[in-house]
């Protein structure tokens, strides 16, 4: 897909270019207001840009030169809101088969049943909208965007309103769609855990324009892009798999290169790939081996940059094999003499493990190929 | 004579009542959803001046809005010598100039019931209708009208019992003639003015009342059934 739109909105201008894969999920993120909504509605069609293009899988959806501008049902986009906005005044059932009865049989390549058995709503389809909770509405929501048979989804912070635990009720769908359908999601999150579950490329945007686009992993690790992450999700990103999924205290192993992690109990099997994000807070630094710790996951590695943007606090940079970024006191960082080139140890006291992978990654290692 | 026993006259009013009332309602009712709808969704130069002029009947006198009518609808009116001339047809002091009357009078209160309902309807599900592959055309029919349903009722029911009770611009374009086009509140009126009237006029009231009652509670029945549906 690619995307290249300008639109001006009040004192707002969304000016927006990026090409995102064919299949697999791209994650469109940045803070709320960055204007990722804005860019989906207009890949949507409900939102005209002032200039520009966009197209799926060489079909052109706009063309402001060209003067192509197709209407949204004629876009075959399937468009998951953050609202669900399922049709009140129909069954669940009616929700579902509202767009498939609008589909040409011939562009037809999902079936009502698959579509109902893989978001497991089959219980749910004749019952009214209001009568579903969140997740559920949400499944809805997936599976009546899934059966326009689309060339594309765009999923609009679809787990937003929801609690964690529905959440994880509604995220493996996710992540099986773009696999077992080979449609290709456009999902706008700010919320890097879910992208790190879903993503296979990540799009960054700020203040209506793309900073960067590529491997999640690259650039959430990328120092210049840090200022653009939301100040929480400062941290690292790794990739590897996992090692012994329980070891004899209970907890799991992950092994990254020739570096081991221990976390806590993972559910995955032995092999499975695995992301891991370090957030920066999370991670002490000290100048000789700590002994008589709490910490499990203690590295030695050597400093390669510090960034002080004048605040409190410092980044520090630290090569253990992996970059691994340290949110410290700048008070902490002039006592302990930190500067390029020192070795150090650092300690990392929680990580946040991601079963998401590059795309069908996970699939192929399950079954074994 | 029994109480009960209605004359000739009163069940000529009666039928002729509830004849131009239901006209008057399902003329205005598709004109009604699609200014409705215009002065919900549009927004264009005049909308303030188009806005005014429907709900005009509902502010000048009665009788101003009949004898507008006359003028203008009268067979030597501007419009309505042209539609005589190359249409054929009359409407003034007939029952289709009643229905006109009734219909004119009862338009701004059906326009504001669906204009309130329209707005309340969330424009995000026609979105989300048009992306799932419906055009507009489809969106208006199988979203918007379905959700606009109860406002249509409350609308619908309004402009009925507006039209029953229509006297002053009735009586004013079309007269006050027997069987043609004296409604049930002319007939109320004449009875009133001659003796021994009063019992007709009694009954005539009471009936009205029954109507009124029953078109309110229907509508009532009607909402909740819908707005439950809705609610699932």
């Amino acid at each position: 897909m690619k995307v290249d739109v300008r639109r001006k909105q009040g004192d707002f201008t969304v000016n927006a270019g990026f090409s995102g894969a064919e299949s697999g999920v791209t994650a469109l993120y940045g803070h709320s207001g960055a204007g990722k909504t804005s860019v989906i509605n207009m890949v949507s069609g409900l939102v005209k840009p002032d200039r520009g293009h966009i197209s799926v899988k060489e079909l052109c959806l706009f063309d402001s030169e060209k003067r192509i501008n197709l209407p949204p049902e004629r876009r075959r986009v399937g468009y998951v809101f953050q609202e669900g906005r399922l049709l009140p005044h129909l069954s669940v059932r009616s929700n579902l088969t509202y767009g498939f009865k609008l589909t040409p049989q011939e562009l037809r390549f999902v079936s009502f049943d698959s579509v109902v058995q893989l978001l497991g709503i089959g219980h749910l389809l004749d019952r009214r909208p209001s009568r579903l909770s969140g997740g559920e509405k949400q499944r809805v929501a997936i599976g009546r965007a899934l059966l326009t048979s689309p060339a594309m989804l765009l999923m609009d912070e679809p787990l937003a309103s929801l609690d964690p635990q529905r959440k994880n009720e509604v995220l493996p769908f996710i992540s099986r769609l773009s696999r077992e359908y080979e449609i290709p999601i456009l999902y706008v999150s700010h919320l890097i855990d879910e992208i790190l579950n879903l993503a296979d490329q990540l799009v960054i945007m700020d203040q209506g324009e793309v900073i960067a686009s590529g491997d999640p992993e690259d650039l959430l690790s990328r120092p210049d892009l840090q200022k653009h992450i939301s100040i929480d999700d400062h941290g690292s990103v790794i990739s590897g798999i996992v090692d012994e999924p329980s070891d004899g205290a209970g907890l799991t192993q992950l092994r990254f290169g020739s570096l081991k992690m221990t976390v806590a109990p993972v559910q995955a099997p032995k092999g499975m790939p695995i992301r891991v994000r370090i957030a920066a807070k999370h991670v002490g630094i000290a100048l000789k081996k700590p002994e008589d710790t709490s910490f499990h996951n203690i590295f030695r590695g050597k400093i390669r940059s510090i960034v002080d943007d004048g605040g409190a606090f410092v980044d520090v940079y630290v090569d253990i094999g992996r970059l691994l970024l340290s949110r410290i006191t700048r008070h902490s960082c002039h006592r302990l003499d930190l500067h390029e080139g020192k070795e150090v140890y650092t300690m990392i006291k929680s990580v946040a493990v991601s079963l998401g992978g590059s795309n069908g990654r996970q699939e192929k290692i399950l079954q074994g190929k | 004579m029994h109480f009960w026993q209605l004359t000739e006259v009163e069940i000529e009013a009666l039928k002729l009542s509830l004849k131009v009332s239901l006209w008057s309602v399902a003329i205005s009712l598709p004109v009604g959803i699609i200014l409705a709808w215009i002065l919900a969704r549009k927004n264009f130069p005049g909308k303030n001046i188009l806005d005014g002029i429907i709900h005009l009947p509902l502010v000048i006198p009665p009788v101003v809005t009949g004898y507008l009518l006359l003028v203008l609808l009268g067979r030597n009116g501007i419009i309505g010598a042209f539609l005589y001339k190359y249409a054929g047809i009359v409407l003034a002091f007939n029952w289709k100039g009643a229905v006109l009357a009734a219909a004119v009078m009862a338009f701004p209160l059906l326009v504001r019931s669906v204009r309130l309902s329209l707005e309340g309807v969330d424009q995000g599900l026609e979105a989300a209708a048009r992306t799932l592959g419906a055009g507009p055309l489809r969106v208006f029919f199988t979203v918007t009208l379905p959700l606009t349903i109860p406002g249509i009722i409350t609308g619908m029911i309004l402009a009925f019992a507006r039209s029953l009770g229509e006297f002053g611009a009735t009586i004013t374009f079309v007269s006050n003639i027997q069987g043609v086009t004296q409604t049930i509140p002319l007939a109320l009126y004449t009875l009133t003015q001659v003796p021994n009237g009063e019992i007709g006029a009694m009954r005539l009231c009471i009936i009205s009342i029954v109507i009124a009652m029953a078109a309110l509670l229907c509508s009532e029945l009607l909402s909740r059934r819908f707005s439950a549906r809705l609610k699932g």
